[in-house]
């Protein structure tokens, strides 16, 4: 069968960096007979393009989305595991699943995102400070290796490539389908707990004792906010609600799963955007004050609680032409001072927009370029017109390498070759895997190019 | 590669010797540029430049180019991305000034004016488009003049062939469209520079630093064209329509 190739302009989900490649959409059943073409620049695997700086690009090379085919997707309800193709989405699964009493073991911030790229960025949710992030809860994969070999690995079946593949941004070879353990629930519903913290000290040290007692976790931090309000925060825990708690009217429609789409933002956005130190100072002040001071045991549903900016279609061109990037980093525990003081150049240099997030994450998992580690991790978006922006971040950097700590690959749209040696420190044994099976570089990316990780 | 805030990790100046070229590269230093490579005829006289650019982490070269010599250009590109890999800026900085009476004494010395300026830069120009189209990203930019708005007599030769340049640039800038590059034209005044030492200074001059600082602006805003000074281009708008009994008696310097 013909595979029909366009040559497209892609960015990542922030809109910067564009380069273009061939792009074509393929079954899993045609992608061996396309890597048999010699490729000069190779090629790469592209899930929803939700990463937000470069990494599902490949310039002047070949870039393949798996069709995502309801087909394959099989529910055991028995051991409470799912198989899926890497194509299909959190979304096309949350549908599935939910209404049957499951939950996925792991969610980001947005359900768009594919199986494949799950696996490959390693992403991580509000759970991850007792669950882990998404590797931990893959029980097998089939890999298709550059050769076209097809191999089923996993934890317990060649845990080296397994874990290569984990975090390995789609360097390892094209995952094709997944098995992985679901969380039971018994509703469609989170209850939530609310406290405001009144700077960073007290969210810190509310996150330190609190977040244990509950399965999710997380804080929106005011990053406009400086002095005695430094850092000023809500922090939401939440646990998915037992049919207990529902009144019987309630309960009789328990797993009831409905995401709501509200609006989606036109293409036709001023070339400035609609984000600005006003506009985010003012939304700052309105969310900080809307929350509770503390509230125990409100409802929301798994969109609200966990996917709130899906509601709106292409919220990235609020940023406008410039386009955005979201500065996402870890810090071991122990290293709360230097977390502060990047709040605080954050805040002082006043380009922060009003998504951010702090989440205290629990243990590592064995991949070598799996990002979470025991500590913080803020995630702050700013739009990329902000003045001197190249330079505050190179001074973060600076900031999180003498700290041990390091940058997300699936997020990183500014960061150096040296920043990544440091606060990868297993990098090395990664690429040697990664060579192993890949000795021609067939796979390759932006990313992988600009952070020089092949 | 670029990345999100515009920053590069590899830049080419072709004209490893000009002011211009030169400021631009260092104006475009971040700690994510990793290789600047200079190209020009002699380039073991590039050795003070190489020393101003030099810094942690980042390395210079000085390699063998000539803008004339066209037959060379498509193994000189190779041969840098083979040392180097992908282009992200590519800075087309070299030519020839002359002067008119060198010009009018001897042809010859015209032709190697125009043969420098217009067919090795669009020779050099098409090899450069043609990696960039391969790699799917990157950016030229391209020095013109604005001595190639409207010909003068005190340098017609030299303002002739910005002008080609400059339509050639255009064009190119619009055939990149599409292919994940792109051409951006820069139009200094009167720069003040080696190549213009010991000439008198027309209005609105300029130095390479400025002229440096205004393109790395306008790349990073995603400018196809601009003047430096800005105001040039208002001033251009008006000598383009002076009639001809006035313009040419433009200064003679």
């Amino acid at each position: 069968m013909n595979t029909d190739f366009t040559t497209s302009r892609l960015t990542g989900w922030g809109r910067t960096s564009p380069s273009t490649a061939s792009v074509a959409q393929v079954s899993r059943d045609n992608v061996a007979g396309l890597l048999k073409d010699p490729y000069r620049r190779g090629v790469l695997m592209r899930g929803l393009g939700r990463s937000y700086g470069d990494a599902a690009q490949n310039a002047g090379g070949v870039v393949l989305s798996l069709e995502g085919s309801a087909e394959e997707t099989v529910l055991d309800a028995a051991t409470g595991t799912l198989t899926a193709g890497a194509g299909a989405s959190l979304h096309d699964l949350l549908k599935v699943i939910v209404p049957q009493g499951f939950f996925v073991p792991v969610t980001p911030g947005t359900r768009f995102v594919t199986v494949g790229g799950a696996i490959a960025s390693d992403i991580h949710g509000k759970n991850h400070h007792v669950e882990g992030s998404f590797g931990n809860h893959v029980r097998q994969l089939t890999l298709m290796l550059a050769d076209g070999t097809v191999h089923e690995i996993g934890p317990d079946q060649n845990p080296t490539l397994f874990w290569a593949t984990v975090g390995g941004m789609g360097l390892t070879g094209v995952i094709l389908e997944a098995t992985f353990s679901l969380i039971p629930i018994e509703t469609s519903l989170c209850t939530v707990n609310t406290i405001r913290c009144r700077n960073i000290d007290v969210l810190i040290d509310e996150m330190s004792h609190g977040d244990d007692d509950h399965r999710y976790s997380v804080a929106w931090a005011d990053l406009l906010a400086t002095g005695s309000r430094l850092g000023r925060s809500v922090l939401w825990r939440g646990d998915h609600t037992k049919l207990a708690e529902l009144s019987s009217k309630e309960a009789a429609d328990a797993l009831k799963y409905e995401p709501k789409h509200l609006a989606t933002v036109p293409p036709l956005i001023p070339s400035f955007g609609f984000v600005n130190k006003m506009s985010s100072t003012l939304f700052n002040e309105l969310w900080f004050r809307k929350e509770p001071r503390r509230k125990n045991g409100g409802h929301k549903s798994i969109p609200a609680y966990f996917h709130p900016l899906d509601a709106i279609g292409s919220w990235n061109r609020v940023y406008g032409n410039g386009g955005f990037l979201q500065y996402q980093f870890a810090l071991p525990f122990g290293r709360e001072d230097e977390l502060r003081q990047i709040v605080e150049r954050i805040a002082v240099s006043k380009t922060a927009s009003p998504l951010v997030v702090l989440k205290r994450f629990g243990d590592a998992n064995p991949a070598p370029l799996s990002f979470p580690m025991p500590g913080w991790t803020l995630t702050v978006d700013i739009p990329t017109r902000a003045e001197g922006l190249g330079q505050l971040l190179h001074s973060l950097d600076e900031v999180v390498m003498q700290s041990g700590g390091r940058h997300y690959l699936a997020k990183d749209a500014h960061t150096t070759p040296t920043a990544i040696r440091r606060g990868y420190p297993r990098l090395d044994e990664w690429k040697q895997i990664q060579r192993s099976v890949d000795p021609g570089q067939l796979w390759q990316s932006d990313l992988a190019r600009r952070l020089e990780l092949i | 590669m670029e990345n999100a805030v515009g920053e590069v990790q590899n830049i080419l100046v072709l004209g490893g010797r000009s002011e211009i070229g030169v400021a631009i590269a260092r104006e475009l230093l971040t700690p994510s540029t990793q290789r600047v490579t200079l190209a020009c005829r002699r380039p073991d006289e590039t050795r003070d430049v190489e020393a101003s650019l030099s810094r942690d982490g980042l390395r210079v070269d000085s390699v063998i180019f000539d803008g004339a010599d066209t037959s060379t250009h498509a193994d000189f590109i190779d041969n840098v991305v083979a040392t180097s890999g992908d282009l992200d800026v590519v800075i087309l900085a070299f030519g020839l000034l002359g002067t008119q009476e060198e010009c009018d004494d001897d042809p010859q010395a015209a032709v190697k004016i125009a043969h420098t300026n217009y067919t090795g830069a669009v020779s050099i120009s098409l090899e450069v488009a043609k990696r960039f189209r391969q790699q799917g990203h990157g950016r030229l930019i391209i020095l013109s003049s604005v001595a190639g708005e409207r010909a003068r007599k005190a340098n017609f030769v030299y303002g002739s062939t910005k002008a080609g340049l400059d339509a050639f640039a255009q064009g190119l800038s619009d055939a990149m469209v599409g292919t994940g590059a792109n051409v951006m034209i820069v139009r200094p005044g009167f720069v003040h520079s080696a190549m213009t030492a010991g000439m008198k200074a027309a209005p609105f001059s300029t130095t390479p630093d400025v002229v440096a600082q205004l393109t790395v602006r306008g790349l990073r805003a995603g400018k196809r064209i601009i003047w430096t000074p800005g105001i040039l281009r208002w001033v251009f708008v008006l000598m383009r329509h002076l009639p001809v009994a006035i313009w040419r008696r433009m200064p003679e310097g």
